[in-house]
């Protein structure tokens, strides 16, 4: 369980995250939701110690991330990147077996784990393992950059708006093949996005952030449908009649037509 | 030409050893330099600041600086080397680590690499091409500035390159000069390969680069092991000169490496040290004596010099010019002040006239004598025409001395009989032994000579006899009973196994 308690952290006169506090359960998936500079990619970060916070605190399983080193903290935690920070002189597999070397787990190990994976995420090894990542596309190195996080098996994987830089096709398919992982069932998933739709796709909980502040926090229906400010209300607008769309389970009619007819009135 | 060549492969390997010692010493210091500033931003710009300032100081400068805090010799020419060098390799390694992708770097911290982890598996490597070019630079200018290694008695081409521009030979120039420019290409090229290597081989390349660099250091190092009992210490120009080493080795058959130094008769050193010149009993060693040396045109124009020039004549023998050197080489005089003395003690000196007749220009080469000599001449000048005079003095040795009378850049300076029958005109060698033992033969040879091919007058001989000779200290020749060159070679020859 991660417990985020009081967490500040400011650049310069600039808060980025303010006082903010919440609970991960196990194998649970979260995603802060917000604009760009809204201080969710800085909550991420602190949660790996790539940032310390000026105040507040952070446990995972009960201990204080503070009394770890950083290195052993970091091989236990899976990080994606949004723009996939591939080593370009790494071929695929090396990239993807750096975390299990730098545990130290024997050669045979780890080229089960690699071959595994890269067939999971639909990169066939013969094709790709002793390739350079600039040789892959765009869609292909996202995959490795998935694989490269989850190799050493890690509790915990955060991920930093890991779909936003592909084109709406690529991202799709990428999203599919990831949420089919196994890996992930057990995974305490923490990701961010400004992607309504993917947040509503992939969270069990979502928080939405504003300001270095978390407005609301709740399960997809709860932020759609019971609102709790203007801002989160807003902020669903422009896409309300698709996601509450998606929440409608198929055949229930007489809800769609609440939903179409509530989309109407607001157009009006 | 051919007693040289195996030389030019001793400087050459002399030049690579010097050049790969303070590339060592430079990747070896400067590298973890350019480490320490990518983490330290407040100390990056007083870094690359003040190695930039050392980089803009004139190469001679710099040797000359540090004489005073290091002496001569392979020290201060290695720590020159190494703080020119210094720039190129901590700005491209400062460059190189900053410009490698920032996603990378933290991905690989989010990977959990510690920060030695990441500077030597990610850092280092995706910055090994911009490192590479820094060293590329530095090893060039290494080799440039390597040459004047040869000033400060620290080997190298230069010795070839500095020779030949004091004996006006243009062969020996171009013997130092080409195997310089050579080098620096090929060691370019080579490193130009190592640049563009793979990834794979970068990290191997890391380590290895360092340790070739060491063992083409010990070209330089293993050299001075092997010496003989008796060190010598000589100027570029008397090793590469047939009246110099060449003539000892050969006709002495003496090979020395300094209890005995190389100098002239009239040098201050005699005096300072209490030294004792040694006989030259088989006249390597031609006549030395001086005399102004002035174009016809300028004599012609301004017939009143001669007989001013002249006055000097017969004024200054062997031991006067020994103390007027001693005056300012060990008692700090002015050469201006010295000349000033001397005139007035012999009653030579006028006050000058001021007149505006004309310009007479007066050269010298780069020793205190000629200095001496170039102020005498222009209070002299002064004093008794109405001629204006403007020197220009320390012309780098007898060549750019010679080139600047003929090319009509001087009017006037004083030169030596040997030095231009042997440096100047080259005659047969027979020509060369005939007219050796005699002083009057010598000057009037170079006299007729410099007016038929050159256009140029010799006037009367100042007197004394500049030669070159081989000098010990007083106490140590009296207790080996060495008078005479011939008596060195014996007793060095004695102990040989």
């Amino acid at each position: 369980m991660i417990a985020v308690t009081n967490i500040t952290k400011t650049f310069g006169s600039h808060t980025a995250v303010d006082n903010v506090s919440f609970t991960v359960k196990e194998g649970e998936n979260i995603v802060f939701l917000g604009t760009s500079g809204c201080g969710k990619t800085t909550l991420l970060k602190m949660i790996n110690r790539l940032l310390e916070p000026d105040s507040g605190e952070i446990t995972i399983d009960g201990r204080p991330i503070r009394q770890q080193r950083p290195e052993d903290l970091r091989r236990s935690i899976g990080y994606v990147f949004q723009n996939n920070g591939l080593f370009p002189h790494y071929t695929i597999e090396e990239n993807i077996a750096i975390v299990p070397r730098l545990l130290g787990w024997d050669k045979e190990k780890i080229s089960r784990r690699v071959t595994g994976l890269m067939e999971k995420l639909h990169l066939p090894p013969d094709q790709y393992g002793a390739s350079l990542p600039a040789q892959l596309s765009g869609g292909q190195q996202q995959r490795v950059g998935i694989a490269r996080a989850l190799a050493a098996g890690p509790p915990i994987l955060l991920m930093d708006e890991p779909f936003g830089a592909l084109d709406p096709i690529t991202r799709a398919a990428v999203k599919k093949d990831f949420k089919e992982l196994d890996e992930l069932k057990s995974t305490t998933i923490i990701l961010v996005t400004h992607d309504v739709q993917e947040a509503f796709e992939l969270a069990d909980r979502i928080f939405l952030m504003d300001k270095g502040r978390v407005v609301q926090e709740g399960t997809p229906d709860q932020l759609l449908f019971e609102p709790a400010a203007d801002y989160v209300r807003t902020f669903f607008e422009e896409q309300r009649f698709a996601l509450e769309a998606s929440r409608i389970a198929a055949g229930d009619y007489p809800a769609l037509i609440r939903a179409f007819d509530h989309f109407k009135n607001r157009q009006r | 030409m051919q007693q040289q060549s195996a030389k030019l492969l001793q400087q050459t390997i002399q030049h690579i050893g010097l050049t790969f010692i303070s590339l060592f010493i430079t990747v070896l210091i400067g590298i973890p330099l350019g480490i320490y500033i990518t983490r330290n931003k407040k100390a990056a710009g007083i870094i690359l600041g003040f190695a930039g300032v050392l980089q803009t100081i004139p190469s001679i400068a710099l040797l000359g600086f540090l004489i005073p805090l290091l002496g001569i010799g392979p020290i201060p020419a290695i720590t020159a080397l190494f703080l020119y060098a210094l720039l190129p390799v901590i700005r491209n390694t400062y460059t190189g680590i900053e410009g490698v992708d920032p996603g990378v770097k933290e991905a690989a911290l989010a990977m959990g690499m510690t920060g030695m982890q990441r500077l030597l598996k990610v850092d280092l490597v995706l910055a090994f091409p911009v490192i590479m070019a820094g060293i590329r630079t530095a090893t060039v200018i290494n080799v440039g500035v390597g040459t004047l290694a040869a000033y400060i008695a620290a080997g190298g081409l230069g010795e070839f390159i500095f020779g030949g521009i004091a004996l006006n030979n243009t062969n020996m120039i171009l013997a130092g000069a080409i195997p310089a420019a050579i080098l620096a290409i090929a060691l370019d090229f080579l490193l130009s390969l190592v640049q563009k290597m793979g990834n794979k081989v970068r990290r191997t390349a890391l380590v290895l680069l360092p340790l070739i660099s060491l063992g083409f250091s010990s070209f330089y190092v293993l050299p001075l092991g092997y010496s003989s009992r008796l060190l010598a210490g000589f100027t570029p120009e008397f090793m590469g000169r047939k009246d110099g080493d060449i003539g000892l080795r050969s006709i002495y058959g003496l090979d020395i490496r300094t209890v005995v130094i190389s100098g002239y008769s009239t040098d201050g050193r005699l005096k300072a040290y209490d030294l004792l010149t040694l006989e030259d009993d088989k006249k390597i060693f031609p006549p030395y004596y001086a005399a102004p040396v002035i174009r016809k045109d300028a004599l012609a124009k301004y017939p009143e010099l001669g007989p001013v020039l002249d006055k000097l004549s017969g004024r200054i023998n062997d031991s006067i010019m020994t103390d007027l050197n001693y005056r300012v080489e060990y008692l700090n005089q002015s050469p201006e002040q010295c000349a000033r003395d001397f005139l007035v003690a012999q009653g030579l000196y006028k006050a000058p006239r001021n007149g505006n007749k004309g310009v007479v220009r007066l050269g010298s080469k780069i020793f205190p004598e000629q200095y001496i000599l170039t102020d005498m001449y222009a209070m002299l000048i002064q004093g008794y025409t109405d001629l204006q005079v403007s020197s220009k003095t320390g012309l780098g040795g007898t060549k750019i001395c010679f080139e600047a009378l003929t090319h009509n850049q001087i009017d006037c300076y004083p030169e030596y009989t040997g030095t231009a029958l042997l440096a100047i005109l080259q005659p047969s060698a027979e020509e060369i032994s005939r007219l050796t033992p005699s002083r009057d033969s010598v000057y009037n040879y170079v006299r007729q000579k410099f007016d038929s091919q050159y256009q140029l007058s010799w006037l009367q001989p100042i007197g004394f006899n500049n030669a070159y000779a081989l000098m010990m200290r007083r106490s140590q020749a009296q207790q080996l009973e060495i008078k005479t060159i011939s008596d060195l070679t014996r007793y060095l020859k004695k102990d040989k196994p």
